[in-house]
Order: C-alpha cells, then structure tokens, then sequence
C-alpha cells in the first residue's frame, strides 16, 4: 500500500457510518460493554433540572430580595420595577416597555456564557444531541456540519460572552460585599446568606477564569512566552484552573442555582437568615 | 532460573476476521498468562490457532502506534491493554479499527491519515537563520512538544464521530491528529509560514475543517500518549481562529500594527 | 504465471527508518526520483524506540567538546576496531547533520540559553546527546517523515503528484535484489503485505537501510521487523558481511514480566543519575572498571555522584560504562545469585532524583513500567537485564560513499552496514550514524545513477528468468503445505514424507537456539551446537508451510523471512566461533582476554555457494556445509594524525607493537 493513494468514490445512497461500504462489517451501532451511557443520562437530567428551575426563577420575576441579599439571576437589576436595594446595582436602564422578568435581560450573559462554554458544550451536545453519545457509540444523525455553519458558528463569540461574565462576575463581588451588611443594611454583619453568596461568587470567579478563552486571551494567544514572563506564569495558572475546568462548571451551577435558592426561600419568608454576627 | 507463577487461565476471545467483502466474529478459547497484554493473545492465536490472522504490529511497547485495534468496542493500542483490565469471566471483543476500511481482519487501509498529513503545509524555516544559528527557549517548545509526542496511532481519527459516522465528512476534516499538526506548527517559536503568506489560523478553519470539531473530547479519552488535544490544541486553535476571523478588536489591531510583530 | 508489474525509478531506498529515511532526503534533493520501501507503515520504524538521543560533539553543554574527542570516545567504545574512516566522518558531520534537523521543524529539549540541550551517556566524555526527552527517536523519525511529506508537496505544486519524486511504498517486503548480467544492479523484487501480489522495481541504484537481526534472538529490543532483510539481501546480491560476531546486548531491558522481556530501559536513566545494584543493596559496577577504563571512571561513589554536578574535578561512575561492560557485569551478579526476583538487578532513580524531575526527564519510561509492569519508577527501583539490542556487524561498505564493495549500484547505511562502530557501539552514536551515513548513502547513491544514466548505458534489464525464480521463492511456503510430493519435487532427500512445518514454531526455536548458545557468554561448543541446530533449522524451513491466501499473511511473512533470519544467524555463530578473544560485543568464556593480534582483523562474511546468489537459499544441496563462507581480513592502518588524537599509553592496550612502531 503506497502512502494515501486509496480512493474511496463517495457513496451517498449507502449506509454511512460504522457501516459504511468497505468498513469491517459490523452491524453493531457499538461494541462497548461498560455502562458508557451512564455519564450522558445524568448530564442530560442535572442540566434539564437546572434549565426547568431557572426559567421557573427567572420568569417568576419575585422573591429575589431578601435584604441585604440579591439573587444572583437578578443581578445587576436593570428593570424599571426592581425591588429598592439600597446601594444594590440596580438601575432602570431599560423602562416601562420591557414588560418581562428583569431577570430576562441579565441573564442572557452568563447563560451565553455558559452555552458558548467549550465544557457545556461537550456535555450537551453528547447529552441532548446524542453528536456522539459516548466515544465510539455511532450518533444517531444522517449528517453532521459541526460548528461549521450557522447557528453553531456563533460558538465562536464565546470570548466576548466571556468578557461579559467578568462584568457580572464583578457585579456579583459587589453584591457579596454588600452582605456584609444586616437587613437594616448596617455595615459589619456576617449570616449565612453572605456565606452562600461568598461561596457561589468565588466559584463563579474560579469557572470564569478558567475559562479555555481566558486562558488565550491571558497567554494562550502568545507565540513567545519567553519574552513575556508574567503572561507566561498568568497562563501557567489559568491553565491549572483550566484543568478543572468542568468541576468548576458543575459546582457555580449548582452554587448559583443554590444561591438563589437560598435568596428565595428568605424573600418568601420560609425561614430567617441565620445571624452569625 | 525464575520463579515463574504459573497462573494462567482460558479466556474467551471474539475476533473479527474477514476483510472488504464482508466477515463476522469469531469465537477463541485461548490460554493467557499473568502480565500479558492482549497483542500477546493475538499472538498465541496465531501461533496456535489462527496463522494467518492478520495484525499490525511493530514495537509492542506502545511507542509505535501500529498495533490499534478496538477491544470491547473503545479504540485502543493491543500492545498496551493489559489482560488485568478484564474480568477472567468477561469475553473479550477485537475489531478492526471502524472508521476506517477494512484490509483483512484487524488490519485497515489507514491511508486517510497519510492523505490529510500531506494537505497541511510543512514547517517554513526562517529564511535568515542558518542550521545550528536556532535560539529557541524551553518554554516555548513545550507546547509543540506535547504534540510532538503523538505516535500516530491514529486512534483519535478513529474515534471522532465527524469522520467516524460520515464519511462524507472525510474529505473536508483534517482530524484531530493533523488540526494538531497544525496547532503544533503554529506555536513553533521559529515557524515563517506568515512569510509565506499562509495564515495557519485561517486555513486551519477553511481548509482543515476546525469547524466540525465540536470538542467532545473522545481524542482526548483514547490519546495512549495522554496528549491534551482537545485543551491545548484544537480549543486553543479555535481561539486562535477567532482571533483572526471573528474578533474585531484583534483583526483592527493586526491591520494597524502588522509591522509590529 | 502471472505478469509483474515494474515500475522505474532512480534511486530505491529500502527501510524507512532514520538511515533510509535520510538517503532518500537527499536523493531526492540530488534532483533524482526515489522510491522508499517500507514493511510497516511510514513513521513506524524501528527508529522510534531509540530513546536516549543524538551523539554530536556540538558543546552546547560542555564547550571543551568537539569532533576529535568524540572520534576518540567512538574508538574507544568499539575497541579500536572501528573502521576509522567512519568514525572520523561521524564525529566530524554529526552536528550539521543535527542542525539539519531543527530546520526541518525538530524541536529538541533547550540548553538555558536558547541552544540544543545534550546529556550525559555512557562512554562519552562530555554531555553530548540531543535529545527531547526520552523520545529521541520518535522525533527524528518525525521529522524526517515531515520532511519527505514537505518535498512531496514541492512536487505536488509543481507537477500535481504528490508522488511525482519520490514515493513511500509502505508495508512491502523486497525479497531479492536483482543484478544484470554484468554484476550491477538492476532492481529488486518485492511483495506488497496487503495484496500479497509481485512488483519489480527497475533502478541502478538500491541503498538498504533496514536495520538489524534481534528477531533471531529470543529476549531482544528489537520489533518484528529486524529480520535482518538487508544483511540477508546483501548477501544473496554476492555482498560481504562484517563484523557478525558483535552483538550489542544492552544492558538494560525490562526482565518482568514475561510478555515484555527485553523491551528497553533506556541508557538516560543512568544517565540522569540512575544506579545499579544488586540484591544486596551494592552498587556492583565499581567491581567491574576493567583496565583500560581505569583511570577514566571514579573509584567511590561519593566521586561518581559528586560528577553529576561538577563534570570537571571528578571522574564518571561506572553504570556509565560502555553497554558491553555494564551487560556483563549484569549477566555476572545474576549468575553469581546476587540478581533481582526476576532475574535481573535492581536499576534505581527513584532514590536519586524527586518524582516530578524523573517524570519531566524520562516520561515514557514511567509510563512504560506503570503501563506494562505496574511499576513506579519513581518510587521503587526498576528490574533490569540485558536485552539483545544492535547488531555492530553489516554490510562491508566503502566508509566514505556507503557502497556495498563488490556490487557495483548497491549501498548500505544506518545498522546494516558494518564497521563504524567496531566491537561496540556507544549509545547515541546509533542515531547520528543513521543521519551521516543515511545521507551520504543519498548522496552516493544518486551520483552512481546519475552516471549510469549519464555514461548513456541502457539501463541493466531486469530479466524474467530472475522474476521468475524470485516469485517461485516467495509461493513455496505455500507449495509446502500441498503435502509429501511438493516437497519431493523439490530434491528434498530426507524431507517427502514428512508434514509442513510451522513458521512460528520455527522461529521460536531459532530465537531459543541464538538466545542460548550465541549469546552473551560464548563457548565453542555451544557455538558450533548452534551451527549444527541452524543447519536443521534450515533443513526444516524449506518444508515452513502456511495456511490461507497471499493478502495480509503473517504466518506466510514469517516463512520467507525465515531465510534471511538463517542466514544471518549463521554468519553470526561462524564468526563469532572464529574469533577467538574477547572484545566489545563478543566476550569469549574460553577466551576471556582482549588480543591485540585479533585488533585489526574484520572476519569478513560471504555466500558459500557462490551460485546461490542467483538461486533460492534452500536450494543449496548440503545443509550441513552450511551456506556461510569466513574469510579473515587484515584492516587498513589508522591514519597516523588520528592516531595523534591519543595518548601513548592508551594505544599500547589495543594496538600490537609492529603497529604502534610503524
């Protein structure tokens, strides 16, 4: 056999895939024994319960503000009709004619963010699209043109999505430091709200950051490192965060998600945010 | 001279045999010894059983990248799946690699791979520097070296579902091993093909088919070399193409100080 | 029978490692179409599994290096026999041929100042091997893979054939080389792996680059392929073999387990810093300095570790020996009981160096012992033994041009060839001789067939009578297993009744013969048990019948590589009884000293029948005779500046007074 001179005329009536004419034959979709379906089902059911209570959260357009505490899906608000926060970000930039959730308006950011996001999208598009399933289980569609055209091509923008969530990121701090005040919004004052927020905001920073665009845009894009050390160790540690890049993912979803929860459940008066100090 | 354990067992192998006009597994009872791999139980078939099976093999120390096959259907190296992995009890399935042609029973024309390796321009050497006049720091050899370390096994062409499960896709995708290629030829410190007018990171998207990667990461899961293709090649390569074709702050920036750099 | 297709072409390379590799660069780059023929696929030769580096004397590290102490460190290493013409042409061309590399897109470990980073090895005085990480040869296999592919899309934009100049025949096995009436090279006769189907290729000019012959031994390095082609083909093309007897057994291959026996441990880990020793916790090396080694190796082990920072005041360790002296101090404490569970010693870097420096210096070393053997090389010792590993021995070759002497268009370079490194190669010199002469047999090449097309003599023809006995050659595995009156047929006296045999049965007993009696220790009992056990072996072999058809047939690539791996297993067991001292790869147990008589001697290999040429091997009538004839050669003086190069002192240890006084 001389290197690469085969010809394989294409075949467009025949079957594709696995068993493509000329292909070891198998009819078999998969030969795997181990339980490779396992890790797309619960990928499928985390994100379906996460999507199902965040439109239910963000459309509700109540509950999200317990004072001093802001749900983070609500934040920045930029409806006419938020709730006051007090020193809260937030600011009636859009007026009388945006007749949904202010949620709605916030929220596209770091959801953009998430769905442009390389992690995300190798979970959905082997949880929901089945594109493929598992490695070496053959996907279920006649065709496949990847993120080569519209709409998956917008994949692309995930950078600038990234530079919008370090602007939420950033309102999100704000908003955890505002919990440092007690619900008569007197400075100095820790409960287990400003906790939760701490803790969801530091995770969101740790998703945010090692993000697969930040890690470019700190060093990745660089051809020389040698002639530019601090970007060089900058992107030595983003890469290291990169590396646990979807724990980070799972865990500020289930943080935020939590967060609001937790914001929820004061707003509509089940329980009291415990006071530590 | 050894105390050699005598711990053998019968194992129950299936084997594809057959090859371009069709074929079908076959059933082997075959003797397996403590600290074999199963290229070694190949190799008693044949020996024993089967002389004429057919199997790629070279190093048989996972150094070559000959001997890829698929056990129990995941794409691996026969040289480095040991028979530890498998319950004694648990049959055993090898078949040729699938997402290529089958030649004769685990041996397929991998010919794809020598086609794609040939459509991705070559390292260019700067055009000032003389052999031995190279200054290049370890640092910025690492990331290139990582992809250097690739054997060619080809098991990550083999496992990406966009050639895999369309053929149709083969003549358009380069694959993650040769989209490598080009990442790796793109950060080499000395590389001039910007001389040359080539942009890697253009071409790379519209002639070596980045596109259809949707970073599912299977490359990534079977590399034998445990090279990071998806997050130090191929999503740094997207972002490199993004650079160049969908952010316009750089491509402004580029226009202006092209000089710069 | 069927027609065989021939094709035309200037310059055939056969091999595809570094050697072949880089001849057909530079044929191609000589302006002359070439065609490459591999057994495996291109990229997988046998190269990859080198791992240390590249040997050249470019002082990156050490700046008191250079060719003269390199030539010196060969010589030394191969006892003085080397040819030293070669040597002196490999030390000299090494560091271009290197730098060559990097612009072709290599990409070696860095030296703090931007420059190619070198490492210490055994044998060498000064850190000296290029190296990336320890998968050196992977990356010049690489890079020469790339840098044929980068010619190829020359060629592409200027005729639309990627394949217009030159062209990888992969996974074709050549069976016979071809010679016109005259003596010249015509061509040779190959069978493709996949279809099983004939091809001739017409060319004035074939350079082997096929490597070596561990697959006659049973615990060896070497893959499936060195079945020693090359040597075989040379010889049956009325070429000389020298140098047979010397058999580079590396020192460190894994012993345990079983499946992976002899696969190779790499000469870094010693020489980053890993130590040997035996079952009682010694480090036995420093028992083992011979003589002429003495005053160049440190005599305690603080001195040897103390070298590892501070080269220059203090003197090497000892596990840095040459690979002949290091392998039999192994096979001694094993034999004397001192060995590892296993049979082997214990080679430690886990208590030399933390885990994260051994696994960014020798990755693939850990991830082999943590893949095959479950082993944590950075945390337990490794157990190792000497694993047959290079073949010094070859085609007996003019040192500058690489031309086989005695067939006029035929050339050898890499491991097939013989003479450069004398009784004994250092690690790292494989590697660099591969480039050297790998370009200079290009070179030569394409000049011989430039002229030969030049001179306006038609080409040699390739007649069918050849093809014919060539293709009658390669079916009769399958005539055999037709039962009694095939073999008949074929004037087999004692064989007609009896059944086929089984190639892989066959060569399992040739490997246990070799492994056995020629060895690492030899007797001449044992050697001349292994001629009359070869003599029957080949006996067996013309009745090696195979199952099945002519497409991907292993068991049928086993029978017919059976006769070259006869054929070199006999030069290697008649010159190895013949020599009667010890030195380098062949240490004698009934001739345990260095003899300076046997310094400039080369026992020189050819074909007994001279006819056999021409015919089949098995058709030599009397199989005991053997099918190997040995002639001693007196070597050509040492130039008297190199010699220069020398201490006094030095030489008197390996040269005979006559020389030394001349």
């Amino acid at each position: 056999m001389a290197t690469g001179t085969t010809e394989r005329p294409p075949s467009p009536d025949q079957p594709g895939g696995v068993r493509a004419p000329g292909r070891a034959a198998i009819s078999a979709r998969h030969l795997r024994t181990d339980r490779w379906w396992l890790q797309p089902t619960a990928t499928f059911a985390a994100l379906t319960v996460f999507i199902v209570y965040s439109t239910w959260r963000a459309l509700i357009n109540d509950d999200y503000y317990a004072a001093p505490y802001v749900s983070p899906f609500y934040s920045p608000c930029l409806g006419s009709e938020c709730v006051d926060m007090k020193g809260g970000p937030n600011f009636a930039l859009f007026g009388d004619w945006w007749f949904m959730s202010p949620a709605v308006i916030i929220l596209i950011f770091p959801l953009g963010f998430r769905f442009t996001c390389y992690y995300y999208r190798k979970s959905y598009y082997r949880s929901f699209w089945a594109s493929p399933p598992s490695c070496a289980v053959a996907e279920p569609h006649k065709t496949y043109t990847g993120e080569t055209r519209f709409p998956l091509i917008l994949q692309n923008a995930h950078r600038y999505f990234f530079y919008a969530a370090l602007v939420v990121a950033a309102i999100l701090t704000y908003d955890a430091v505002l919990g440092f005040r007690n619900s008569e919004y007197e400075w100095g004052h820790v409960g287990l709200g400003t906790i939760v927020l701490w803790i969801n905001v530091v995770l969101i920073w740790l998703y945010t950051l090692s993000c697969h665009s930040c890690r470019h845009i700190v060093g990745g894009r660089l051809r020389h490192f040698s002639k530019h050390p601090l970007r060089y160790r900058a992107w030595g540690w983003v890469g290291k965060l990169n590396q646990r890049h979807a724990l980070l993912a799972w865990a500020s979803l289930i943080s935020v998600g939590l967060a609001d929860l937790y914001v929820y459940l004061l707003a509509s008066g089940a329980f009291d945010d415990p006071v530590l100090f | 001279m050894t105390t050699a354990p005598t711990t053998g067992y019968t194992a129950h192998f299936k084997v594809w045999r057959g090859d371009d006009e069709g074929g079908g597994l076959e059933d082997f009872e075959v003797e397996v010894n403590e600290g074999e791999v199963v290229l070694d139980i190949i190799h008693r078939l044949q020996a024993t059983q089967a002389p004429d099976l057919a199997v790629r093999w070279n190093c048989k120390a996972g150094k070559c990248g000959s001997c890829s096959a698929e056990i129990n259907g995941r794409p691996r190296l026969l040289c480095m799946t040991r028979m530890s992995v498998f319950d004694r009890a648990e049959t055993i399935t090898v078949t040729p690699l699938r997402a290529f042609p089958v030649v004769r029973d685990l041996v397929t024309d991998v010919g794809f791979n020598y086609e794609k390796a040939r459509e991705i321009p070559s390292f260019v050497p700067p055009e000032k520097l003389a052999p031995g006049e190279y200054r290049m720091q370890q640092e910025d050899v690492d990331r290139s070296q990582e992809f250097r370390k690739c054997i060619e096994c080809f098991l990550c062409q083999d496992t990406c579902h966009v050639v895999r499960d369309h053929e149709e896709n083969k003549a358009s995708f380069a694959g993650p091993r040769f989209l490598m290629r080009v990442a790796e030829l793109d950060m080499h410190p000395l590389d001039a093909a910007k001389d040359e007018g080539l942009d890697r990171r253009t071409s790379a998207q519209d002639e070596h088919g980045l596109g259809y990667c949707n970073i599912t990461k299977c490359c990534t899961e079977v590399c034998p070399e445990h090279i990071k293709i998806t997050d130090n090649a191929l999503i740094p390569l997207k972002e490199r193409a993004a650079d160049r074709k969908y952010d316009p702050l750089v491509w402004l920036g580029n226009k202006i100080f092209r000089r710069k750099e | 029978m069927t027609q065989v297709e021939r094709q035309q072409w200037d310059v055939v390379v056969v091999g595809a490692g570094g050697a072949g590799l880089r001849a057909a660069i530079e044929a191609r780059e000589q302006g002359l179409r070439t065609a490459v023929i591999c057994k495996s696929l291109f990229g997988k030769a046998h190269t990859v599994m080198a791992e240390g580096g590249i040997a050249a004397s470019m002082g990156n590290v050490n700046a008191g290096d250079n060719w003269q102490v390199h030539f010196r460190d060969t010589m030394r290493g191969g006892k003085f026999l080397n040819s030293w013409r070669m040597a002196e042409l490999h030390a000299k061309e090494a560091p271009d041929r290197v730098w060559e590399l990097e612009t072709w897109g290599a990409l070696f470990d860095r030296t703090k100042d931007g420059r190619i980073s070198q490492r210490n090895f055994g044998g060498h005085e000064y850190p000296r091997l290029a190296h990336v990480g320890d998968r050196t040869g992977l990356e010049l296999i690489r890079t020469l893979q790339q840098k044929v592919v980068s010619l190829q899309q020359q060629d592409f934009k200027e005729t639309g054939d990627y394949e217009s100049r030159i062209k990888v025949f992969q996974e074709c096995t050549v069976t016979r080389i071809l010679k016109g009436p005259d003596g010249r090279v015509s061509g040779i006769f190959y069978y493709e792996r996949e279809s099983g189907r004939f091809f001739v290729i017409e060319s004035p000019a074939v350079v082997l680059a096929t490597g070596g012959i561990g697959k006659s031994f049973k615990v060896t390095s070497n893959s499936w392929e060195y079945t020693g082609d090359g040597h075989a083909l040379a010889l049956l093309a009325g070429a000389s073999l020298i140098n047979m007897e010397f058999v580079q057994f590396h020192p460190t291959g894994m012993v345990w387990p079983p499946s992976v026996k002899g696969i190779l441990v790499t000469e870094s880990v010693r020489g980053d810093g890993g130590v040997l020793r035996n079952s009682e916790g010694k480090r036995f090396m420093f028992d083992y300095i011979p003589d002429v080694f003495k005053e160049k190796y440190a005599q305690s082990e603080d001195e040897g570790d103390r070298w590892y920072e501070d080269p220059d005041n203090n003197r090497r360790p000892p596990e840095l020996l040459p690979r002949d002296e290091v392998a039999r101090a192994i096979n001694s404490e094993v034999k004397a009981g001192r060995g590892s569970p296993h049979g082997g010693v214990f080679l430690d870097v886990s208590t030399r160096l933390p885990a994260e420096e051994i696994k960014r210096r020798l990755p693939s070393m850990h991830h082999q012992f943590k893949e095959l053997a479950d082993v944590d090389i950075t945390a337990e010792p490794m157990e190792v033994g000497p694993t047959c590993h290079y073949v010094m021995g070859g085609v007996d070759v003019d040192p500058d041009t690489a031309a086989a002497l005695g067939v006029p268009g035929l050339f050898a370079a890499g491991e097939v060839a013989g003479g450069m490194h004398g009784s004994n190669r250092l690690g790292g010199n494989s590697l660099s001789d591969l480039l050297v002469f790998g370009r200079r047999a290009g070179l030569y090449a394409a000049e011989y067939a430039r002229d030969a097309a030049g001179s306006g003599a038609k080409r040699a023809e390739v007649d069918e009578e050849q093809i014919a006995a060539a293709s009658a050659e390669a079916l009769r595995p399958f005539s055999a297993e037709a039962g009694a009156g095939a073999a008949g047929k074929d004037g087999d006296a004692d064989g007609g009744t009896r059944p086929p045999e089984n190639p892989y049965t066959l060569h399992q007993e040739l490997q246990q013969s070799m492994n056995d009696l020629v060895g690492i220790i030899r007797r001449e009992a044992e050697m001349s048990e292994a001629l009359n056990r070869l003599g029957d072996l080949r006996v067996r072999a013309r009745r090696a019948g195979v199952e099945g058809h002519r497409q991907f047939n292993p068991g049928w690539h086993l029978a017919l590589d059976m006769r070259n791996m006869l054929l070199v297993s006999e030069c290697v067991a008649r010159a190895a009884r013949e020599r009667t001292e010890s030195r380098g790869g062949h240490t004698r147990d009934d001739h345990p000293a260095m003899d300076r008589d046997w310094r400039k001697q080369n026992l020189v290999c050819r074909l007994a029948d001279p006819a056999g040429g021409a015919l089949p091997a098995a058709d030599v009538p009397d199989p005991e005779r053997g099918q190997i004839r040995l002639e001693k050669r007196e070597m050509p003086p040492i130039r008297p500046d190199l010699l220069d190069l020398f201490e006094k002192d030095e030489l008197v240890k390996y040269l005979t007074d006559e020389e030394l006084t001349e």
